[in-house]
């Protein structure tokens, strides 16, 4: 109930404030009202309108009461019908307007992030500090400034327009993505929060490809979570037992990243989607993998993804051809180059050479459970 | 909204420098054509043209005493070149009017700073 609503209340809030404070507050009155007359009156029909008109009257008592909050929230004009319902139909969604808003590229991609989670998520500030590994304070100042420059420096509250629109939506991808990667490293909250907001966007703008590749991806991936880990240490796809993954999620993943495929998406978390749900069939096409790496290095330009392909061309044809790969990237501080070089070498029976690549990743490696699969691999030499 | 549009030349070349001479007639007309343009776009005030940090004046005042020193307080690469003044309803206006400015693409910045109410 709050998750549904929160975000939705929120963001129509601060679209009829303009405020971020002020609707904040609003909002967490209303449901704190919600949670005590609910359980004894019963659920009102519409609890979402309910919420918005209790948070909206709230807020204008307040600025009538307090000038300062007028002065804080000028576009705030109590108007004759201010103590009607909202009518359920007219309830307005804009939570799109205040993703754009909390992921505008004139906010510290950290703020981003913080803002993202607080305000359409709605979670606590001290969870969102857990989440990220800072302190409270350090988040809560975060928030407060970042609330504080948006109000100064005139950040709109509105979805971008026309060109503006891919380079903006990349943004917001990238921060649901830089969440879902804080579940990714053991934060569990997180990945779940990644996929409802993933859900939520797709929801938003059904006719993004993108959108819908970035969803695809974290369900396919986040699928096979069961069997990442094992006994504490981190267990790679070729090893992983089958039977613990999510078989239903990974269903749910490939249709939605057909849906990605009919709207002609071929940006790069389509095609990260279409690599994930390569990897979970069996036998895996190396090929089609390896050429899919090939694309998406294309569009990112990124060494890793490099890294990704010679590990595929090394499947498909031979580890000679993945190392000549390797040999070429220009990672030189990266450990899963020395990781993926050294397995290479393993299987060329080259022992020193792959002890030797082992002993470079080691010596860059900081995960505690990457860092035991190496030592595990080393031992196995 | 109204914004002080800050223009931090960078490595842009200036008329009168060799970098700006070795710059094809084209390149040129482009710069001087887009300062023109971006001065008759609503909401902008153009600023005063100011000559060069090289010759910008530093003053500090320690323990009662005036120092005076030649040259910009920063660096000279990182000293203002410029400014104009814009007035609209948010800043994603004003980051596109920024992105119209030439020295943004031959090695500056722009700073976009929110006047106060």
């Amino acid at each position: 109930m709050f998750r549904e609503q929160w975000g939705r209340v929120l963001a129509a809030l601060i679209g009829i404030l303009g405020d971020f404070d002020l609707a904040e507050e609003a909002a967490q009155e209303a449901f704190t009202i919600a949670a005590e007359r609910w359980p004894v009156d019963g659920e009102p029909a519409n609890p979402g309108a309910w919420l918005l008109t209790t948070a909206r009257n709230r807020a204008l008592n307040r600025v009538r009461r307090d000038r300062t909050f007028a002065a804080k929230a000028p576009l705030l004009v109590p108007t004759e019908d201010a103590e009607e319902d909202v009518d359920a139909t007219a309830f307005p969604d804009e939570r799109l307007e205040l993703i754009f808003t909390c992921c505008h590229p004139a906010l510290d991609v950290d703020a981003q992030v913080a803002l993202t989670l607080r305000t359409l998520g709605g979670l606590a500030t001290d969870d969102i500090a857990r989440a990220f590994l800072v302190r409270e304070a350090t988040m809560a100042q975060r928030l407060v400034r970042a609330k504080r420059k948006i109000r100064a420096a005139g950040i709109p509250f509105r979805v971008p327009s026309g060109d503006a629109l891919p380079e903006r939506l990349a943004a917001v991808l990238a921060v649901v993505y830089l969440i879902f990667n804080a579940g990714f490293g053991g934060r569990d909250e997180m990945t779940s929060e990644a996929l409802w907001l993933g859900r939520a966007l797709a929801e938003l703008m059904p006719d993004e490809p993108e959108v819908h590749g970035l969803l695809a991806m974290m369900l396919l991936l986040d699928a096979r979570r069961e069997a990442r880990i094992r006994n504490g240490d981190l267990v790679l796809l070729a090893d992983q037992d089958r039977s613990l993954w999510d078989a239903e999620q990974i269903a749910h993943g490939r249709a939605v990243l057909d849906r990605a495929l009919a709207l002609h998406g071929r940006g790069p978390y389509v095609v990260q989607a279409a690599i994930a749900s390569l990897h979970a069939e069996e036998p895996r096409d190396w090929g089609q993998i390896a050429a899919l790496y090939g694309e998406l290095g294309r569009l990112t330009g990124s060494p890793v993804v490099e890294l990704n392909r010679a590990i595929a061309v090394a499947e498909e044809r031979n580890p000679e051809s993945g190392l000549e790969i390797i040999d070429r990237i220009p990672l030189e501080d990266y450990h899963y180059v020395h990781a993926a070089r050294g397995e290479l070498l393993r299987r060329l029976g080259r022992t020193a050479e792959a002890r030797d690549a082992y002993g470079r990743a080691l010596a860059l490696v900081h995960d505690d459970g990457e860092r035991r699969l190496l030592e595990r691999k080393l031992q196995e030499l | 909204m109204q914004y002080m549009m800050l223009i931090y030349q960078g490595t842009t070349p200036t008329p009168g420098s060799n970098e700006w001479d070795e710059l094809a007639d084209d390149e040129k007309n482009a710069v001087y054509r887009d300062y023109m343009a971006l001065n008759e776009t609503p909401g902008v005030t153009p600023g005063r043209q100011m000559q060069p940090p090289e010759l910008a004046t530093t003053v500090r005042v320690q323990e009662g005493k005036t120092l005076t020193t030649d040259g910009p307080f920063v660096e000279m690469k990182e000293a203002v070149g410029g400014y104009f003044f814009f007035e609209a309803d948010d800043i994603d206006a004003a980051i596109e009017v920024a992105s119209r400015v030439p020295a943004a693409r031959m090695g500056g910045a722009i700073e976009i700073r929110p006047f106060v109410g």
